[in-house]
C-alpha cells in the first residue's frame, strides 16, 4: 500500500522514465491516483471533481511534460492548488467599530463549540481584550455548566441567567447579553449555542434568531476534522440557514486526513481561521493553509 | 439509473452513491467488483434489479447474519456491565442515558458510573440523564482516576443488586497513547468485578474514513463488542460502518436518532442500506 499521494504517484511515473514522455494515459492514470488520495483523505466527492479537473489542466501544460521527476512536479501542482483554495487571504477577526465586538459560534452537536468558546476566550483576553461568553446553549444537558467551567479556566466571565438543561429562551439569553456586555464594558461577545443539524429546520430558525438578535460581527461555523462525506450538505445547510463568515477545524489533533477542510472552503468561500487542536484550552491557533494541504495529501 | 441497459454512467453513479455514504475506495471497490461479477452471470440490464442486486451485496457486506443482541441481563451473583467507549463527541453519555432509558422502561434497575472525570461537567451531564430516566448516577471527584470511578460504580452495583451498570468514559482520540491506555486500565479495573459484558464503541454517523482507524484503535485496547452507530437523523449516512464490519467483524447494535431518550433504535441492515442508497441508485 502506498501512503502518500508522493508515492503513489511514483509507482505511476516509474514506468516513465525509460520512455522520458508523459502520455495522456500516463496523467489520467495519476488523476485517478490523486482522486483516491483526495477521496481517502474524506474530501467530499463533487469537491474532488471539480479539483482533479483543474490539477489536470495544469498537468497537461509543459511544467510536468519537461520535468525530471514528473511525479514531484504533479505533487507540487497538487499541493500549490490545494493551498490555493485552502489559504488565499488568511483573514483576521473583525472588530466592531463600536464595541463590542459579537462573535456567534454554530455548528452541529459535538463538534466542539463550548470547547472553542473558551478557547477564543483565552486567546482574546491574553491579547487585552475583555470578552465574556453566553451561554445560549439551554438544550443540551449541563452545557451552560461546561460553558461555566470553561469560562472559569480562561478567566473570564460568563454571562448565564438561565439554567438550561432544557429551561430559558436562548435568543432572549443572546439579546441581553449585549446590554450586559455594554454596561460591564466587555470588549467582545462569544455566543456559545446549541449543536444542530443542518436539515433541523426549527433549530436553524432558532440560530437565525440569535444571529438576529445579536447582529454578530463574526459568525463562525465550527466543523470537526473527522467528517466525512457529509461536510458539504452541512456546510451549505448552515451557510443557508444562519450563514457564516469563517470555519473553525476542530480535533486536529487525530489523525484524520481533513479532507472536510477543502469541501467546505470549496463549497461555501469561506476561509478557515481558526484550527482547534486539542481538548485543553491552549489548543488553538490560527490556520495554515500549507500545513492542512501536506496532511490532507498525507505528506 | 433510468435507462434500460447498464453503461458505464450507471456504473458511476452506483460508485458515487457508495463513496458519497462514506463506504470508502475499497470496500466501494470491491463491492462494485463483485456486483459487476454478478450482473455479468445474471445478465442484468434493468438499472432497477442493479439497485436491488446492490442492495443485497450491502447488506450482505453489513454482515446480515451477525448477533446484534445486547447483553445487559444480569449474572446470578453481579449486574452485567457496559462500557462506553469512542473519540470526543460521539454521543458516548447521551448513549448511556438512552440505553438506561430502555431497560427502565423494560423494569430493569440501572446504574450509571461516570468515569469520564475530565471534560467539564462530564458527571453533571451523565447525572442530569440518570435524573430523566430514572437511574442514580456514581461519580468521583473532579479530576478523579476514571478507574477507580468506574470500580466504584460496579461495586455499588452489586452491592445494590441492580441489574446493568452502565460506565460512561471521557472521549479520546485514537492516536493518544497515554488516553488509550488508560480505557484499557478502565476496563481492566472493572473486570476485578468480573468481565464487561458489552463494550460499545460510539460512532458518530458523520464520520468519515477516521471511523476505521477508530474501530481498529479502540477494538485492539478494549476489545468492542459492538457499535452504536449515533447521529443518522442527519444527512450522513455513516457508511464506514461497512468498512468496520468488513475488516474487524464488528457488527452495530444500535442506531442514534436524535438528542431525545427515545432517540435510539436497534440496527436493521435493510433499513440503514435503503436510507444509505436514498433516491439516488
Ligand atoms: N481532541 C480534541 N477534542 C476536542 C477538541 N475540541 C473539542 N474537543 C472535545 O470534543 C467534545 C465535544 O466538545 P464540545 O465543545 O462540548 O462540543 P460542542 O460543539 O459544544 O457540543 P454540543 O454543544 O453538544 O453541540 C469534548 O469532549 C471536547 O473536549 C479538539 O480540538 N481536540
Ligand atoms: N442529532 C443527534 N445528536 C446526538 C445524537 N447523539 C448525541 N447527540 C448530541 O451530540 C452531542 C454530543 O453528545 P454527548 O453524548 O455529549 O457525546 P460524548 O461522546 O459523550 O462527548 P464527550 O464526552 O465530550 O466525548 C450532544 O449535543 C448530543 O445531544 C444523535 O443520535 N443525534
Ligand atoms: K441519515
Ligand atoms: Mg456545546
Ligand atoms: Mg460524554
Amino acid at each position: 500500500m502506498f501512503d502518500t499521494l508522493s508515492d503513489r504517484l511514483s509507482a505511476v511515473f516509474t514506468s516513465l522514465r525509460s520512455k522520458g514522455r508523459l502520455t495522456d494515459a500516463d496523467l489520467d492514470k495519476s488523476m485517478r491516483e490523486i482522486r483516491v488520495a483526495l477521496l481517502e483523505a474524506d474530501v467530499a466527492l463533487p469537491v474532488v471533481k471539480a479539483f482533479t479537473q483543474s490539477v489536470k489542466n495544469r498537468a497537461r501544460g509543459s511544467e510536468v511534460h519537461q520535468a525530471l521527476n514528473p511525479a514531484q512536479q504533479v505533487v507540487k501542482i497538487v499541493n500549490e492548488e490545494l493551498i490555493g483554495i485552502l489559504g488565499g487571504e488568511t483573514r483576521r477577526l473583525r472588530y466592531a467599530k463600536t464595541p463590542p465586538t459579537v462573535i456567534l459560534l454554530a455548528g452541529l452537536q459535538g463538534a466542539g463549540k463550548t470547547t472553542l468558546a473558551g478557547k477564543l476566550a483565552l486567546w482574546l483576553r491574553k491579547q487585552g481584550h475583555t470578552p465574556i461568553l453566553v451561554a445560549a446553549d439551554l438544550q443540551r444537558p449541563n452545557a451552560v455548566q461546561q460553558l461555566q467551567v470553561v469560562g472559569q479556566r480562561a478567566g473570564v466571565e460568563v454571562f448565564a441567567p438561565e439554567p438550561g438543561s432544557g429551561v430559558g429562551d436562548p435568543v432572549k439569553v443572546a439579546r441581553d447579553s449585549i446590554e450586559f456586555a455594554r454596561r460591564q464594558q466587555h470588549d467582545i461577545v462569544v455566543v456559545d449555542t446549541a449543536g444542530r443539524l443542518g436539515i433541523d429546520a426549527d433549530m436553524m430558525a432558532q440560530a437565525v434568531a440569535i444571529r438576529d438578535a445579536v447582529q454578530p460581527d463574526e459568525i463562525l461555523f465550527v466543523v470537526d476534522a473527522m467528517v466525512g462525506q457529509d461536510a458539504v450538505n452541512t456546510a451549505q445547510a448552515f451557510k443557508d440557514g444562519v450563514g457564516f463568515d469563517g470555519v473553525v477545524l476542530t480535533k486536529l489533533d487525530g489523525d484524520a486526513r481533513g479532507g472536510a477542510a477543502l469541501s467546505v472552503r470549496h463549497i461555501t468561500g469561506e476561509p478557515i481561521m481558526f484550527a482547534s487542536s486539542g481538548e485543553k484550552l491552549e489548543d488553538f491557533d490560527v490556520f495554515h493553509p500549507d500545513r492542512m494541504a501536506s496532511r490532507i495529501l498525507g505528506m | 439509473l433510468s435507462r434500460d441497459h447498464l453503461d458505464e454512467d450507471d456504473w458511476e453513479e452506483v460508485e458515487d452513491t457508495l463513496i458519497t455514504a462514506d463506504v470508502g475506495v475499497a470496500a466501494t471497490t470491491e463491492i462494485v467488483e463483485r456486483l459487476r461479477e454478478r450482473t455479468r452471470v445474471l445478465g442484468t440490464r434493468d438499472p432497477s434489479e442493479l439497485r436491488a442486486l446492490l442492495a443485497e451485496e450491502l447488506i450482505a457486506a453489513i454482515g446480515a447474519d451477525a448477533d446484534r443482541s445486547l447483553h445487559t441481563a444480569p449474572h446470578e451473583d453481579r449486574p452485567a456491565v457496559l462500557l462506553m467507549v469512542g473519540v470526543n463527541g460521539v454521543g458516548k453519555t447521551t448513549t448511556c442515558g438512552k440505553v438506561a432509558r430502555v431497560l427502565v422502561a423494560d423494569g430493569r434497575t440501572v446504574l450509571l458510573g461516570a468515569a469520564d472525570t475530565f471534560r467539564a461537567a462530564a458527571a453533571d451531564q451523565l447525572q442530569t440523564w440518570g435524573e430523566r430516566v430514572g437511574a442514580e448516577t456514581v461519580r468521583g471527584p473532579e479530576g478523579a482516576d476514571p478507574a477507580s470511578v468506574a470500580f466504584d460504580a460496579v461495586r455499588q452495583g452489586i452491592a445494590a443488586k441492580v441489574d446493568t451498570v452502565l460506565v460512561d468514559t471521557a472521549g479520546r482520540l485514537q492516536n493518544k497513547v497515554g488516553l488509550m491506555d488508560e480505557l484499557g486500565k478502565v476496563k481492566r479495573v472493572i473486570e476485578k468485578n468480573g468481565p464487561v459484558d458489552e463494550t460499545l464503541l460510539v460512532l458518530d454517523a458523520t464520520t468519515g474514513q477516521n471511523g476505521l482507524l477508530q474501530a481498529r484503535v479502540f477494538t485492539e485496547v478494549v476489545d468492542v463488542t459492538g457499535v452504536v452507530l449515533t447521529k443518522l437523523d442527519g444527512t450522513a449516512k455513516g457508511g464506514i460502518v461497512i468498512s468496520v464490519q468488513r475488516e474487524l467483524g464488528i457488527p452495530v447494535k444500535l442506531i442514534g436518532l436524535g438528542e431525545g431518550p427515545d432517540d435510539l433504535a436497534p440496527f436493521e441492515p435493510a433499513a440503514f442500506v435503503d436510507a444509505l442508497l436514498g433516491e439516488a441508485a
